[in-house]
């Protein structure tokens, strides 16, 4: 068949299924529009496999191939895990993700929860060495916020409950974005989450260390030991994400280098997003909870452990039922 | 096969295959499940850097904005600002990207967009995973590991794309349906391989766009084959051309 034969003759074809996918692309196809759009779109990439073994102008081939990829693009799509599986993500499948990445998770809990034990009982013992990793002017700052007399708690001491919003916002920024840092850089080997683990472990330590030993022991803990539940685990979380990367490209195994890392990101993206709702959970109980003075500190402390304990109980146990929810 | 902790995907992944033939050009092609080849054009470093710079111009326009409207509210609005700060930060692109078909009005702009390796529209985890990778991109100044990167690639990705699974293409825009010049239509004086049926066409469609000296010089070529002197070849050429493409 000639060329133009074969264009006059599926012309309005190409027409409607462009119609079509202008629709699509907008958003507005209704149920009657999209009606046989996978006959239309094989019967288009047939046309285009014949026009190219028929070796007809180059013209007409890059008309059909546009449409295909437009086609294609409506066609078919990755399922994306944030999207309708959230739920079923949040109650099985983000623990059940944790459990199976042990490894990374335990490595970087090590390094974060044991720098910062180690510097905190350290500078406990021999108060002098926070200075060696924290200016005083901070450590000023630091002292300021966490004094008993202080009416209410946190990064800005005094403050009203329209602060509380600020607050909130703040948090937000400031530990997501820690989160994300400490994971991203994974992708250095894993050297810089390692590093943010350790720098990040080392600083709370040292700050708790500092505070415990003036005195300031109650305010601070009662302040910290609710958030801290999400915060700090979800810290170590996106750590262990980042370790992850940096073992894709350390120790690729069989795969192509750049092939690992693409299948290691997948699995580690998923876990920062268990990370950024758990930093969301944390930065609500900061503001709204950890900062208030009215409850007692021994309500606190109490409240506390029951957050760590329900945060460790749903890493280590939820989504272990053979029919859980997916 | 037994299911393990890393389960294959449900499509067995459709890999790019690089022709020999296509050594000059940075097409890539993707061969889809009814058997053809998808070709997409990866974007290169400056169209990308002209994109980024855009959108890094609209998103600090929109935090200049908001903070003095929001700094009116008090402390109330300054809070409403830092979370929108962390949006604009962290999310601006990932939501362009995802809600409008891989473009940021950046990239929008420059005509280009972000598809995964296989050529479907870019996904939340693909997405979120390219742009917090950025942040390593970025280091250690000026995107140096990025550019470096993608300065390498043969399809041009920085790191965050590598890791994804993404690509930065362009969209086509299709040029005008060409006209071919006016010759009367004849057989070729031998049989023609596909490869040459499409020269000779894509002689016809573009010579429009060639002064009328290349197109002599090209034709030339062809004049011995084709049996005629060089100042007719070019006229047998568009004839051949029409023949090839029928009566219209």
């Amino acid at each position: 068949m000639k060329q133009s034969l074969f264009e006059s003759r599926h012309q309005a074809d190409w027409q409607a299924f462009a119609g079509q996918l202008d629709a699509l692309e907008r958003g507005k196809a209704d149920r009657q529009q999209c009606k046989g759009f996978a006959a239309n779109y094989r019967r288009l990439c047939q046309q285009l496999a014949l026009a190219q073994a028929r070796g007809y102008s180059n013209h007409l081939v890059e008309q059909l191939q546009q449409l295909v990829l437009r086609g294609h693009q409506q066609f078919y799509r990755h399922r994306s895990p944030l999207g309708a599986q959230l739920i079923g993500f949040l109650l099985a499948g983000f623990p059940r993700l944790v459990r199976a990445e042990w490894r990374c998770v335990l490595i970087a809990s090590l390094v974060f929860f044991g720098s910062l034990l180690t510097m905190g009982v350290l500078v406990y013992l021999f108060p002098e060495l926070i200075y060696s990793l924290v200016d005083p002017e901070q450590v000023a700052s630091m002292e300021q916020m966490y004094d008993p007399d202080a009416r209410r708690l946190g990064r800005f001491g005094e403050r009203h409950s329209a602060d509380d919003w600020l607050m909130f916002g703040f948090y937000i920024m400031n530990n997501i974005g820690i989160a994300f840092q400490t994971f991203a850089s994974g992708l250095l080997l894993g050297l810089g989450s390692l590093f943010f683990l350790l720098f990040n472990g080392l600083m709370i330590g040292a700050v708790a260390g500092h505070l415990s030993q003036i005195g300031y022991g109650e305010t601070f803990w009662s302040f910290v030991i609710g958030h801290g539940a999400f915060e700090l685990t979800a810290i170590a979380l996106a750590g262990g994400a980042g370790l992850k990367l940096g073992w894709a490209l350390l120790a690729p195994g069989r795969l192509p280098r750049s092939e690992a890392l693409r299948l290691a990101a997948g699995r580690s993206v998923r876990l920062v997003g268990g990370v950024i709702v758990f930093l969301l959970l944390a930065a609500f109980i900061e503001a709204y909870w950890s900062s208030m003075t009215f409850a007692a500190p021994t309500v606190k402390y109490a409240v506390g452990a029951g957050l760590w304990l329900l945060v460790l109980s749903y890493l280590l146990l939820a989504g272990r039922g053979a029919h859980a929810l997916d | 096969m037994p299911h393990s902790a890393t389960s294959p995907p449900p499509r067995a992944p459709r890999r790019p295959v690089r022709r020999p033939t296509a050594l000059l050009d940075t097409r890539y092609q993707v061969e889809t499940p009814e058997g053809i080849d998808l070709l997409l054009r990866p974007a290169g470093l400056v169209s990308r850097a002209l994109a980024f710079s855009i959108d890094l111009l609209i998103r600090g326009l929109l935090l200049l904005v908001t903070y003095v409207v929001l700094g009116l509210l008090g402390k109330f609005g300054m809070g409403l600002a830092t979370i929108l700060l962390f949006l604009v930060t962290w999310w601006y692109m990932v939501l362009f990207e995802v809600l409008n078909q891989g473009r940021s009005p950046g990239k929008q702009m420059l005509g280009l967009r972000v598809v995964h390796d296989d050529g479907t529209p870019v996904g939340w985890a693909a997405s979120l995973t390219r742009n917090l990778l950025r942040f390593v991109d970025i280091l250690p100044f000026g995107y140096t590991l990025g550019i470096l990167s993608c300065l390498n690639h043969p399809a041009f990705k920085r790191l965050g794309d590598i890791a994804a699974g993404t690509l930065v293409v362009y969209r086509d825009t299709l040029p005008a349906q060409p006209s071919l010049p006016q010759a009367e239509p004849l057989v070729a004086p031998f049989a023609l391989d596909l490869a040459e049926q499409r020269a000779l066409l894509g002689f016809a469609e573009r010579g429009a766009s060639l002064s009328a000296e290349r197109r002599a010089e090209l034709a030339a070529i062809l004049a011995e084959p084709l049996q005629v002197p060089h100042e007719q070849a070019e006229q047998r050429i568009n004839g051949i051309a029409r023949g090839l493409l029928g009566p219209t």
